[in-house]
């Protein structure tokens, strides 16, 4: 019964922290807000962009790597996932699952040869 | 303080719920001293190694109260805000990259008796929490309708998501080696040895990649100023700036705390010196790791953004990786 408290209340620690963490910036800005002074101008409100004219929207189509690296991204991060329940268990798992992970992180491996070679993580 | 691991064992109710924000609180205030004096510190450590002095009027010969005057200058400065901006999402950028960095400090042990939250996965609640601030980040480039901002956000996801691989995988081995994601049992089973002995590759790997993550030099690329005058958040003014300043400096507490836990072995005392108290170990060790950040920042010069990612993926990862290996065929032979 005891840990099982211990876990809620740990959870319940994490909403206050998320709680604590929403309100300092709220205060702060809204506290912010009273003391500064708000005299907006045309010049004031202008994207800055070096002292030129801005031109043109900003947001743009944007380069296609960025894309490839989330993608890459989202594979590795998933397969990262799957070592942690393997090293948490290493010792009761032993040998086997020892040569069972290797063949796996070996294949992690290939992938990320087989991207390199394609030339996926070439930045320029 | 021993109430405080007490009160983790108590029944779960409302109460709890107000107690538990009043030992927030002190947390909190610690938190933002440290990023107050760290801020001090990192100027005064980088003039003293650049052969200069940094801030020496305000507030006496060491500049103490120099950030101090800062922060209210940043609270009574106007804020500007471009009308092509996305107003909403400019508006919630700042909060959205603060609010996880201070959230992972929940998971930390700090000594023995004050731990606030002690549950089995917190080492990758740490992890998977602090990734989010990237979209805090991206949110602002994107907000602003800046071509300087936009591409430091992106910059700054591309490299954050590039370096959180290697971070992660780093990790494997001192978890092997310890048999639980708790931070506070991976204290506990450096009583003798801590992980920096036992896992030196995984070491310098987690400390590269945490510079990349908490996005200082040399892997500052997303607010690199000679190319992108300030990155991400060159539209933000006055206190949401103080914003994600402040959430710089949460994470580089957060990360050096993480590193004393996982490596350094938290409050464990040096065998025989356990007469000074637990506390007093902890801030040893947490001070040596944010001064050698500083130092790092001190010495390098900054990286290509081309050099960057791919240091990361074809140097990091795979070494990581054997990392991994060389972990687990160790454990398996002399463990």
């Amino acid at each position: 019964m005891d840990s099982l408290h211990v876990y809620q209340n740990s959870y319940t620690m994490i909403v206050v922290f998320m709680v604590i963490a929403f309100m300092l910036p709220i205060v702060a800005l809204t506290a912010g807000k009273l003391l500064r002074p708000n005299e907006p101008t045309k010049a004031k409100m202008k994207i800055y962009e070096s002292g030129v004219e801005p031109f043109q929207d900003a947001r743009v189509r944007f380069n296609v790597r960025y894309y490839l690296f989330a993608l890459m991204f989202v594979l590795f991060d998933v397969e990262t996932v799957f070592l942690y329940p393997w090293a948490v268990a290493y010792d009761h798992l032993g040998i086997f699952a020892l040569i069972e992970m290797l063949i796996f992180i070996v294949v992690l491996f290939l992938g990320l040869v087989y991207a390199w070679k394609k030339g996926v993580l070439k930045w320029t | 303080m021993e109430w405080v691991s007490g009160l983790l064992a108590s029944e779960p109710s409302s109460s709890n719920f107000f107690t538990y924000i009043f030992i927030s609180l002190p947390l909190l205030s610690v938190v933002l001293g440290f990023v107050t004096y760290a801020i001090l510190a990192e100027r005064k450590v980088l003039g003293y190694i650049q052969l200069r002095y940094g801030p020496n009027r305000t507030g006496g010969k060491f500049g103490l109260l120099q950030t101090v005057a800062d922060v209210l200058k940043l609270l009574i400065k106007e804020d500007t805000r471009p009308k092509q901006a996305d107003r909403p999402l400019f508006w919630l950028a700042p909060i959205i990259a603060f609010v996880p960095s201070f959230m992972v400090l929940s998971a930390i042990p700090f000594t023995e008796s004050v731990v606030f939250a002690n549950f089995g996965v917190g080492l990758l609640y740490f992890i998977a929490v602090s990734g989010l601030t990237t979209i805090g980040i991206l949110t602002a480039g994107w907000a602003s309708n800046n071509k300087y901002a936009l591409m430091g956000g992106m910059r700054s996801a591309a490299q954050m998501i590039s370096y959180e691989i290697p971070l992660l995988m780093s990790l494997v081995g001192v978890v092997l080696f310890s048999g639980s994601m708790n931070l506070i049992e991976i204290v506990e089973q450096q009583q003798y040895v801590p992980y920096i002995l036992v896992q030196p590759i995984g070491f310098i790997i987690f400390v590269i990649a945490a510079t990349a993550e908490l996005n200082r030099i040399p892997f500052d690329l997303p607010e690199a100023e000679s190319e992108l005058i300030a990155g991400y958040h060159v539209e933000y003014s006055g206190f949401r700036f103080a914003f994600f300043m402040l959430a710089e400096y949460v994470y580089l507490f957060a990360m050096s705390a993480l590193i004393t836990v996982l490596f350094l072995g938290g409050w464990q005392p040096i065998p025989g010196l356990g007469f000074i108290p637990d506390f007093v170990w902890f801030a040893i060790k947490f001070s040596i790791v944010v001064y050698m950040f500083m130092w790092i920042r001190a010495t390098w010069p900054r990286l290509r953004a081309d050099q960057l990612m791919e240091f990361g993926w074809k140097i990091l990862l795979p070494a990581a990786m054997a990392n991994i290996f060389l972990s687990a065929i160790v454990k398996e032979l002399f463990f």
